[in-house]
């Protein structure tokens, strides 16, 4: 069994989602747990803070369809791309997409540069705040595989 | 009862028909953390100052915080370990004292480390709890946090020895902020006061947070003080409210209104201090500037609202409460087992908390008239005192819009103008 609030439903790859290392917020989680799994797909909730190991080791056992990384305590850009250096070390991961979202900065949303740092250490995508973030998101999601809805 | 320290100093406003109020507010840099310790001390209001630590040094990833500190990088609260001693002393100097005590507001399961920090710069006031501070708050195992606690209760215990009275809140009155009903944030509240005052404090504060129905909330904290003047006997304690903890207001009047609110909330209900939010909650971390007139328009509320708590018992909230502290103080001796037992078997069990030692069965919601209510007591003593109506899953629209009753009510969009409630 896992350790980790699992969707039921051993088949499919699953999605990761992970808090920022250092954040503990949950709400933001719990929240991308459902609307993934209104959207077809299995979520493994890796909860807050998770260190960068942490995720690798999942990733590289689970091999996931996503890894969706949360943060909102305004560290998320600098412990987003401590966690992305390091799982683009891992080869074996080069298919896997990995998007990052939430409140990011201390002073409000990220600018370009920001967003376009966080894109070129290796996120797929950068989701801001808004609903229009969310919005995008889920459009994101409706065009990954999904499993078998029953 | 020594007449030292942050206890008292709230004690004798509290007499002088004062409210405390106190920001949240914490920035990585010292000019700026000295700038908002003075802005804070000068306001028109009766204040006590806060440092609020960052993220990093939360979860005791200090090599981290000091590689912001020497790289310039900005964190979300100041970074009391990665900082020289005498930097933070500077930060301090001639603003703490009797006048103005400066509590460490931090969120972390193992707080030696900022105990040891903030005690070698002279303070000795700071909060959380080994329940609160670990469940809503990370990784660590419960058992863990239990056994730092209770290391760091015993440390700053130790500056009594000197003549010192030093503080601890408990931060159990707010958990994950929103949506625990007010019966188990009472109860947790009370359990860790208790919890501190067996590990050698004696001064010592219960926190509550604000909710979504007003009654409720007055209520809530009228079986806080009933429970603490049964449990905590010989400790000088006060209530603290927290401004709303979950999703916060986007409007400028939204977010007023709803800090009015807590204001209201804190006078009227006989508690001694009020932790503000700013106008920024929603979006980012507040500046000095927006602290200040959060502090003041709390303060301005306070002065014209008068004290009229309600009657302990009898409630709803006061029935549940009871039931589960009394439940697991049957538990075991030792508190902090017996706090243990009560979540390895579900007698206390928060709703939507993801930690791997919650039990997780229990659910709540927000009922037609706004208060916050059982659907599931999962394992939890509360059967034939809780009224409980079961609902089926939640799916993450209704999460959000349950997340969101508050901000939508007090925002207003549609109206376009400030929320009479
Ligand atoms: C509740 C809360 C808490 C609770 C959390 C309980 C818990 N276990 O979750 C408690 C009290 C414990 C807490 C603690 C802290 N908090 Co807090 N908290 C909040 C609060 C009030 C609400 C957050 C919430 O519950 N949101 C509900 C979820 C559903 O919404 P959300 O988080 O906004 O996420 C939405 C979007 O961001 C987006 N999203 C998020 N992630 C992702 C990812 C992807 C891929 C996509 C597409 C979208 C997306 O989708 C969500 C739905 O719209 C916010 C302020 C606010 N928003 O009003 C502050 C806030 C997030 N906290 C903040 C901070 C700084 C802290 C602390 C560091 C303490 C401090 N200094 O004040 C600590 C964190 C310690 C740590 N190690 O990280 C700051 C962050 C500042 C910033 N980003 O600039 C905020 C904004 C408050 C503020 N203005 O200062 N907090």
């Amino acid at each position: 069994m896992s350790p980790f609030p699992t969707t039921p439903d051993p088949g499919a790859r699953p999605v990761l989602v992970a808090g920022g290392i250092s954040d503990s917020h949950t709400w933001n989680l719990v929240y991308l747990h459902l609307l993934l799994e209104e959207h077809g797909q299995r979520v493994v909730n890796l909860g807050p803070c998770v260190p960068e190991d942490l995720l690798i080791a999942e990733a590289l056992h689970r091999r996931p369809a996503l890894i969706v990384v949360s943060s909102v305590n305004g560290h998320g850009y600098h412990d987003g791309m401590r966690t992305v250096a390091r799982l683009r070390e891992h080869p074996e991961l080069d298919a896997v997409p990995v998007v990052i979202g939430g409140k990011l900065g201390i002073e409000g949303p990220p600018g370009e540069e920001e967003v376009a740092a966080l894109r070129a250490a290796g996120y797929d995508a950068v989701f801001d705040d808004s609903p229009a973030g969310v919005a995008a998101f889920r459009r994101t999601l409706a065009a990954l595989p999904q499993r078998a809805l029953v | 009862m020594s007449g030292v320290g942050f206890g008292a100093f709230v004690r004798r406003a509290h007499d002088a028909g004062r409210l405390v109020v106190q920001p949240r507010m914490g920035m990585s840099s010292p000019e700026r953390m000295r700038a908002g310790l003075l802005a804070t001390r000068d306001t028109a209001a009766t204040t006590v100052g806060t440092i609020t630590l960052d993220s990093y040094t939360r979860v005791g990833d200090l090599d981290s915080a000091r590689l912001a500190v020497l790289e310039g990088v900005p964190l979300n609260g100041y970074p009391i370990a990665g900082h020289e001693r005498a930097t933070t002393r500077a930060v301090l100097d001639g603003i703490h004292g009797p006048g103005f005590p400066v509590q460490v507001r931090h969120g972390s399961a193992a707080p030696q480390h900022i105990f040891r920090a903030l005690t070698a710069v002279g303070l000795d006031a700071s909060e959380g709890g080994p329940v609160s501070y670990c469940l809503p708050y990370g990784r660590v195992p419960l058992r863990d946090s239990v056994g730092h606690w209770r290391a760091s209760c015993e440390l700053l215990a130790a500056l009594r020895d000197s003549g010192a009275e030093p503080h601890l809140e408990t931060f159990g009155g707010c958990i994950l902020g929103q949506l625990c009903p007010p019966g188990l944030l009472v109860a947790v509240s009370v359990l860790e006061a208790m919890f501190f005052h067996r590990h050698g404090i004696r001064s010592i504060s219960v926190s509550y947070a604000q909710q979504t129905d007003p009654r409720q909330d007055a209520e809530a904290v009228a079986a806080l003080r009933t429970l603490c003047a049964r449990f905590l006997p010989h400790t000088e304690w006060h209530v603290v409210v927290y401004a709303y903890m979950g999703l916060f207001p986007e409007t400028e009047h939204g977010a007023y209104a709803l800090l009015g609110k807590a204001a209201e909330l804190a006078v009227a209900s006989g508690s001694e201090r009020l932790i503000v939010k700013t106008v920024a909650e929603s979006r980012r971390i507040p500046t000095v500037a927006e602290n200040v007139a959060a502090l003041e328009h709390a303060a301005a509320v306070a002065a014209r609202t008068a004290r009229a708590p309600l009657e302990g018992t009898g409630t709803q909230t006061y029935a549940e409460a009871t039931a589960l502290v009394e439940a697991v103080l049957a538990l075991d001796d030792d508190l902090g087992r017996a706090l243990l037992t009560a979540f390895a078997t579900g007698c206390l069990d928060v709703p939507y908390c993801l930690h791997p030692d919650n039990a997780g069965f229990s659910r709540s919601y927000i009922d037609a008239d706004g208060r916050l209510c059982w659907s599931d007591i999962g394992k939890m003593p509360l059967t034939g005192i809780a009224d409980v109506r079961p609902a089926r899953a939640i799916t993450s629209d209704e999460l959000l819009g349950a997340l969101s009753h508050v901000r939508r009510r007090y925002d207003r969009y549609d109206q376009g103008e400030p929320a009479v409630l």
